[in-house]
């Protein structure tokens, strides 16, 4: 289960492929799944490469089968066409076979399952609010909670024919005006949920999305290993701007994280209480 | 038996001409060209707002459309395909084709039949008349997921009351091939002598009948919660937004085989033919159809994996449906073991029936890989999943109805088709559906969320190269619908036999086929001979 391997055969069909003059900055190289930077990513990593080696292998002999009989078995090479159209051991045979493939692939699979719905021993909350086009971000038991939307500069840009090249944006629809900053090494609980329609709250690094949906809290977590930033969308259709409500997250050490927690400490307090009565009442049945 | 159509002719003797020959007609085979007519334009409607999708998405930026104008296009172009052009196609073949595949010689009930084609019309100009309404077309998705949905402007009541349209004239049909498949079976029919495609009709119209009353329930509540004060889906009113999805999605899982299943009996009797050799495993087929049917009402939660289920009910569904890949595996093992030392030819039918075979399969591997519910917190509405239906849907059910056309035109017009013109089809098909969908797994795995009408710089090459590949295939539908109307309008002769390796009653009666198809049923031997 190399997953080294696969990669100069992609490529190569990709070059097969390529209108490559034209698109000389490419991406081509942009295939595969994302590692991410967690323990549920990689793990879901592993197990979607685990799937695809199956399907792989077992597709290059399917298709070699019918390869094989479209050029062996053809009238024009003067092929007579047997008559038999039965056989028990070879039909048992591809049903428990698969069966039991199946079942060495689900041990994983149960196993990935179990390790994303435990949210124990959670050392912090963030409760994520989906609305019609932002998020909400809100560290609970902390006060502070702010929005997050689309950057001005990629807001610009993406208007119909603005004339802007998004090329020209830096992280074109994958930039916000606030990002929200997490650190590293914690293992943190997600509480999605949402205010008007239904949202997916998704980050690739992550490994998960978990939909924002009203009148429902979705327990989700995740614990970043290395700082850096990482970027998503919205995954669920939620209208006009569905395509225009990314996030950011910032992953910090833990002690650069603290200094931040505390700037927005400082600057939230007064207005905290008086704004956001939610997010006490969720504090208090914490 | 010549006398006895003539016999039979006379007491149906009122034939009107022209447009009141079809607005009034009973007859299966007039219905059923109605029904293929009305999905080939389907087919085009729905496909140029494909187009308009590919034309926006070229590049990143908005350049065309304003993303509400292209919300309501991914909306309607699924509605569209979905009910306007795969599900009457399927209804279209089996008007044409179970009474003369049973030997019968009409539908059992015909008035019905002209009703529930008839239907149609109305249902999809209330649904496209909502273009021009204020607040424009449905743009929440074919899904429908409320409350999204119940943003929707004035074409909110026209798209429920169109979808209990369509759901009204699907029921109709099931019921009339339902009644067709078990009264007017010729003496010697058995069951387990009945054509695949029979078969696979007979399922399909039995998970239409469960399920698309499910779906009228689901939109009536979407319209009583809109318009009469309910709160069936509205949490602020005590009610639950998820069971919607439940409710849809256990609609949503059967209406798929609905799509596929018919397209599977096309493939086992093109396959053989061309093979000159019998279908491998019969028995086998239909027990893995009726499987794949019984299955599909107990994986429907596999479409929302991520509206937050208990870790029960999330192993349930993934176990359940990864089982759906052994059925479907037989299947595909036994096309192959059919073409296994056979004398193959490749004729039109045959290369469109192959692809499919090749290409559905590779959509059945991305369908595996999205049950697996861990991987698919990661997959989930994304680019991925776009590929995963539109390899089973297009490159499925749509290649399959295209082979089967290919197939039986020379039956149903009496003519050959033009071949070189067909083999160009297929070709410039086979080619460009792949650059179109498959740098779509590409797209999804590299993050791109579905139904967003502009996306991040990085997945801007191979958006453009799907792009390519989805006007090259838009493109190369015209060349079948030239196809199909050089056919009928003349060309080669056709036999009775038309391909030397057909088994089939439809087979033994001549090309064109008589009105009646079989007036006296056939001789008990011909079916016991293996129907040649």
């Amino acid at each position: 289960m190399k997953t080294v391997k696969i990669r100069p055969l992609l490529r190569g069909l990709t070059a097969a492929l390529a209108l490559a003059p034209m698109l000389a900055h490419a991406e081509w190289g942009n295939l595969n799944l994302t590692r991410g930077v967690t323990p549920y990513s990689e793990t879901v990593y592993e197990l979607h490469m685990l799937i695809l080696w199956v399907c792989i292998i077992t597709g290059t002999g399917v298709f070699a089968a019918i390869f094989y009989s479209i050029i062996k078995f053809r009238k024009s090479k003067g092929a007579v066409a047997a008559q038999w159209h039965e056989n028990t051991l070879v039909e048992f045979l591809w049903t428990a076979v698969p069966a039991i493939i199946l079942v060495v692939m689900a041990v994983p699979a149960t196993k990935a399952l179990i390790m994303m719905e435990d949210v124990s021993k959670s050392e912090m909350t963030i409760k994520v609010t989906g609305l019609q086009w932002r998020w909400r971000y809100d560290y609970v038991n902390q006060d502070v909670f702010f929005y997050s939307g689309l950057a001005n500069t990629s807001n610009a840009a993406r208007q119909l024919n603005s004339g802007i090249d998004p090329r020209t944006v830096e992280n074109y629809l994958l930039e916000v005006d606030r990002e929200l900053v997490l650190p590293v090494g914690r293992k943190i609980r997600f509480l999605t949920t949402a205010s008007d329609v239904i949202h997916s709250w998704w980050v690739p690094a992550l490994g998960w999305k978990r939909d924002a949906i009203p009148g429902y809290i979705n327990e989700s977590w995740a614990l970043i290993k290395e700082p850096g930033v990482y970027r998503g969308q919205c995954t669920e259709l939620c209208g006009k701007d569905h395509g225009f409500m990314p996030i950011v997250v910032r992953a910090l050490p833990e002690a650069d994280y603290l200094v931040w927690l505390d700037q927005q400490k400082a600057a939230q307090k007064p207005k905290t209480a008086a704004l956001d009565p939610g997010n006490q009442s969720l504090a208090t049945t914490r | 038996m010549s006398d006895a159509m003539a016999h039979d002719d006379a007491h149906h003797g009122y034939r009107p001409g022209g447009m009141k020959r079809w607005l009034t007609t009973t007859n299966h085979k007039d219905i059923g060209t109605l029904y293929l007519v009305f999905s080939l334009v389907m087919f085009f409607i729905g496909g140029a707002m494909a187009m308009i999708i590919r034309l926006e998405l070229f590049q990143p930026g908005l350049q065309f459309i304003d993303p509400q104008f292209y919300n309501s296009m991914t909306t309607m172009h699924a509605l569209i395909m979905i009910f306007g052009a795969v599900m009457p196609a399927w209804t279209g073949f089996a008007n044409w084709l179970v009474p003369m595949m049973i030997g019968a010689p009409d539908m059992a009930l015909p008035r019905l039949n002209n009703w529930s084609f008839w239907i149609l019309p109305f249902a999809f100009t209330l649904l496209l008349s909502t273009l021009f309404m204020p607040g424009g077309a449905p743009a929440g998705g074919w899904t429908m997921y409320p409350p999204l949905v119940l943003q929707t402007g004035d074409a909110f009541p026209f798209l429920i009351f169109a979808v209990h349209l369509m759901g009204a004239s699907s029921i109709a049909g099931a019921i009339n091939i339902i009644a067709t498949v078990f009264n007017l079976r010729a003496p010697g029919m058995t069951l387990m002598k009945l054509p695949l495609f029979v078969w696979t009709w007979i399922i399909t119209a039995f998970l239409l009948i469960a399920a698309m009353p499910v779906l009228a329930g689901a939109v009536t509540m979407l319209l009583t919660d809109k318009f009469f004060g309910t709160s069936f889906f509205s949490a602020a009113g005590g009610g639950d937004p998820v069971m919607f999805q439940h409710i849809f999605w256990f609609f949503g899982h059967p209406e798929v085989y609905i799509l596929i299943l018919p397209a599977f009996g096309i493939a086992s009797a093109i396959i053989p033919t061309f093979a000159r050799k019998p279908l491998f495993g019969y028995s086998s087929m239909v027990y893995a159809s009726a499987s794949i049917a019984f299955l599909s009402f107990i994986v429907w939660a596999h479409h929302m994996f991520t509206v937050g289920m208990p870790l029960a009910g999330e192993l349930f569904f993934m176990y359940a449906t990864v089982l759906i890949a052994i059925p479907t595996g037989v299947k595909v093992f036994n096309w192959v073991a059919t073409m296994w030392q056979g004398s193959m030819t490749f004729e039109t039918p045959m290369l469109f029936a192959i692809a499919f075979v090749v290409l559905f399969t590779i959509g059945g591997f991305s369908g595996l890989m999205l049950g697996v519910t861990p991987v698919d917190f990661q997959y989930h509405d994304t680019y991925f999943v776009v590929a995963h239906f539109h390899y089973v849907l297009v490159t499925g059910s749509v290649f399959a109805i295209i082979a089967g056309t290919y197939f039986w035109l020379p039956k149903w017009t009496g003519h050959m088709y033009d071949e070189s013109l067909g083999k160009l089809h297929f070709w410039l098909s086979t080619i460009s559906v792949n650059v179109l969908f498959f740098p779509q797994h590409f797209l999804g795995l590299a993050g791109m969320p579905r139904r967003i009408p502009d996306y991040a710089v990085q997945f801007a090459d191979w958006n453009m190269v799907s792009s390519i590949g989805g006007f090259v295939f838009g493109a190369s539908q015209l060349l079948f619908v030239i196809g199909i109307i050089k056919c009928a309008r003349g060309g080669v002769k056709a036999t009775a036999q038309v391909w030397d390796g057909a088994h089939g009653l439809e087979w033994t009666l001549p090309s064109p086929p008589p009105f009646h198809s079989f007036s006296v049923p056939p001789d008990p031997a011909t079916i016991e001979g293996g129907m040649r």
